[in-house]
């Protein structure tokens, strides 16, 4: 279907023949001072007129001169924290009769998430994630059956944030695909240039008001989207950085950042493509277990622990280990980069470090 | 059915609270005594059941001759001992006068010094004795505390994670407070276990649980002094219910030197 043109009476009703479908809406709204991922129920509660600054080690919001929904970049979480959670269960143990029961925790009626606001850079960490979590025989049956149900209401770019390199990894600022509709936002609060991804959004927006959109319009998204690439607050320079990484491990760098890493893990919590975990057993004193998958961190010291032993008990080597595996090593073992450009583990370090100034430091372009 | 095992709840200098913890265990107080023979608890029963024990828990620091004997005379009759809270594991805040002049404090405090007898410092039970596991916070938290107890009675490796509290703090959703409004916090460098309560009410990490397991603590103390935060300030921050925890204690002390 062509593009159409919708205001923001139409928005609101797109969000509210989703919620009528059945969606749990999970879009954009501000709380504790950031503009977070979180349960909507229409236009309101989008951050009307609000926008983020953000740095290494440093986010604020502010209020824009207009009244654009969607004038912000990456926040702090991202559709992870809905689709995959921090804490999932698994299976129930109970012995019985002498013998050992297991029951797996079914998810028959998760929650079918609808996401308002998704970026490029979110599409292209979802698509990872299916890859690594769907894409062999161990698939996380939770993440599954919420990824299943999901419906993608999508965002392209008009503006980039000072931490956003999508641009070199090829993933934004403009959503290409794994959404059902995407929208630009073309007048701020007021007018939304829609198109669509899939029949199932092609229906959605069939039932709604909508005008054709013009020669104009589709200029419009081209030039914001231009406007995304120009503004972009980072660069990684990504030819032959696989090697560059895999063929450095002694490099003195590791040394500089390992001195400043606090091994605190916040990078990867808030790294949308970022998946490890690790199970916990909560046993009753009865003796009724449960297991359940909770994030972990290549930053723990438990996560590399080997037979009584860590074998990356440097910080050094644990921050040499997350970046060489998320822009090199991912590519052996799922056939893609690990990073989005999303900019959030450069803004979301506490101390500020920055994977592209460590990457270009790595190319011996930074003193 | 074999005999449930002995428990003693032994305490040194503290306030109590961590072994209040056991009794705020509410709904499962029964399941525990259930399970184990609570042989030992004059915080909770009056009645004693002699020694041996198989688990002792260890509240309060040791800051006095008399302690210092009489811990090791609980080490030999426990087959387990674990020690509870931030003042037996780090010293506690009353550690903070080793830094101090005790006589100087007492002579303030007390109508006849002369009958106090503290040592010089405070110090965790481990400087004394051997110790099979140390249960960190300030209080300890109750869901720990129950997984260290069902992890002895189960014989397995107890569940209590050394990260960050910032992994607890992503894990609930807390947008950051130190990157978000420029508040120090000394979560990167804390051990997790509270659930990361203070980032949720918009508060930095008071370090309540002590050091975590690699613990850069200078170079959050740098990023500190960026955001503004006076040496003296930092120094405070570092010598509370931990202050003693080497790794605090270390950077504290360079901090005041400089001051
Ligand atoms: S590594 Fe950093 S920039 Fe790349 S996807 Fe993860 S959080 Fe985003
Ligand atoms: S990285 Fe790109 S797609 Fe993601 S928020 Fe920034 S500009 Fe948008
Ligand atoms: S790079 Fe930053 S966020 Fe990641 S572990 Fe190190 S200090 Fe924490
Ligand atoms: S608020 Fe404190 S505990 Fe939470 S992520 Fe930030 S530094 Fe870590």
């Amino acid at each position: 279907m062509a593009a159409r043109v919708i205001d923001s009476s139409g928005l609101e009703s797109l969000l509210t023949a989703l919620r009528r479908s059945g969606y749990d809406l999970i879009g954009p709204t501000v709380r504790d001072q950031a503009i977070v991922y979180d349960h909507v129920s229409g236009t309101d509660d989008l951050p009307r007129g609000i926008t983020d600054t953000q740095e290494a080690g440093h986010y604020r919001i502010e209020e824009r001169s207009d009244e654009s929904l969607f004038g912000f970049n990456a926040g702090p979480s991202s559709p992870k924290d809905h689709l995959y959670p921090s804490h999932d269960e698994l299976f129930s143990a109970r012995r019985e009769d002498g013998r050992i029961r297991f029951t797996a925790t079914v998810h028959p009626n998760s929650p079918r998430f609808a996401f308002i606001g998704v970026r490029a850079c979110e599409l292209a960490a979802i698509a990872i994630q299916d890859r690594v979590l769907l894409g062999t025989e161990a698939v996380d049956l939770g993440y599954s059956s919420r990824r299943a149900g999901a419906f993608m209401v999508a965002v392209n770019c008009v503006e980039a944030g000072g931490t956003c390199f999508c641009d070199s990894m090829g993933t934004g600022p403009r959503a290409t695909e794994g959404f059902d509709l995407v929208l630009t936002e073309v007048t701020p609060g007021a007018e939304y240039v829609i198109e669509t991804g899939t029949s199932r959004g092609a229906q959605l927006l069939a039932s709604i008001e909508s005008l054709p959109a013009g020669p104009a319009e589709e200029q419009r998204v081209e030039c914001g989207i231009s406007n995304a690439v120009r503004q972009m607050g980072r660069r990684m320079e990504t030819d032959g950085l696989q090697a560059l990484l895999v063929d450095n491990p002694e490099h003195p760098r590791w040394d500089q950042v390992g001195d400043r890493c606090l091994t605190c893990g916040n990078c990867t919590m808030a790294c949308p493509t970022c998946f490890c975990s690790t199970t916990e057993d909560r046993v009753t004193l009865d003796g009724e277990a449960l297991r359940s998958r909770r994030w972990d961190s290549c930053f723990g010291l438990d996560f590399s622990s080997l037979h009584g032993h860590s074998v990356r008990a440097s910080a050094r080597s644990r921050y040499r280990q997350w970046l060489t595996h998320k822009l090199g090593t991912w590519h052996d073992q799922f056939g893609m980069s690990g990073c989005v450009g999303c900019g959030r583990c450069i803004t979301w370090c506490p101390v500020g470090i920055d994977i592209t100034e460590e990457v270009a430091a790595m190319r011996g372009q930074v003193s | 059915m074999r005999d449930r095992p002995k428990l003693a709840v032994w305490k040194f200098a503290s306030c109590d609270g961590c072994q209040l913890s056991l009794l705020d265990c509410e709904d499962e107080l029964l399941a525990i005594a259930g399970a184990i023979e609570i042989a030992y608890f004059p915080e909770a029963t009056r009645a004693v059941i002699e020694g041996p024990y198989d688990l002792s828990l260890v509240e309060g620091s040791i800051t006095t001759a008399g302690d210092a004997r009489r811990i090791h005379s609980i080490r030999e009759q426990s087959a387990s001992l674990i020690t509870i809270g931030a003042c037996a594991t780090a010293g506690g805040i009353q550690a903070l006068r080793n830094w101090a002049d005790v006589s100087e404090f007492a002579s303030i405090v007390y109508a006849e010094p002369g009958y106090i007898a503290a040592l010089e410092a405070s110090t965790p039970i481990s400087e004394h004795i051997d110790v099979d596991f140390e249960l960190r916070g300030c209080p300890i938290s109750k869901r720990q505390l129950l997984e260290v107890i069902n992890a002895f009675l189960h014989q397995r490796t107890p569940d209590v994670p050394r990260h960050s509290v910032c992994m607890e703090c992503k894990a609930r959703g807390t947008p950051c407070v130190m990157v978000r409004d420029g508040v120090p916090c000394l979560g990167p460098i804390t051990q997790a276990g509270c659930g990361a309560i203070c980032p949720a009410y918009d508060r930095g990490c008071y370090g309540c649980f002590g050091p975590s397991e690699s613990a850069n603590v200078r170079a959050l103390a740098a990023w500190w002094e960026s955001l503004g935060v006076p040496g003296d300030a930092l120094v405070r921050a570092l010598r509370t219910f931990n202050a003693y925890a080497p790794e605090f204690r270390e950077v504290s002390d360079d901090y005041a030197q400089r001051a």
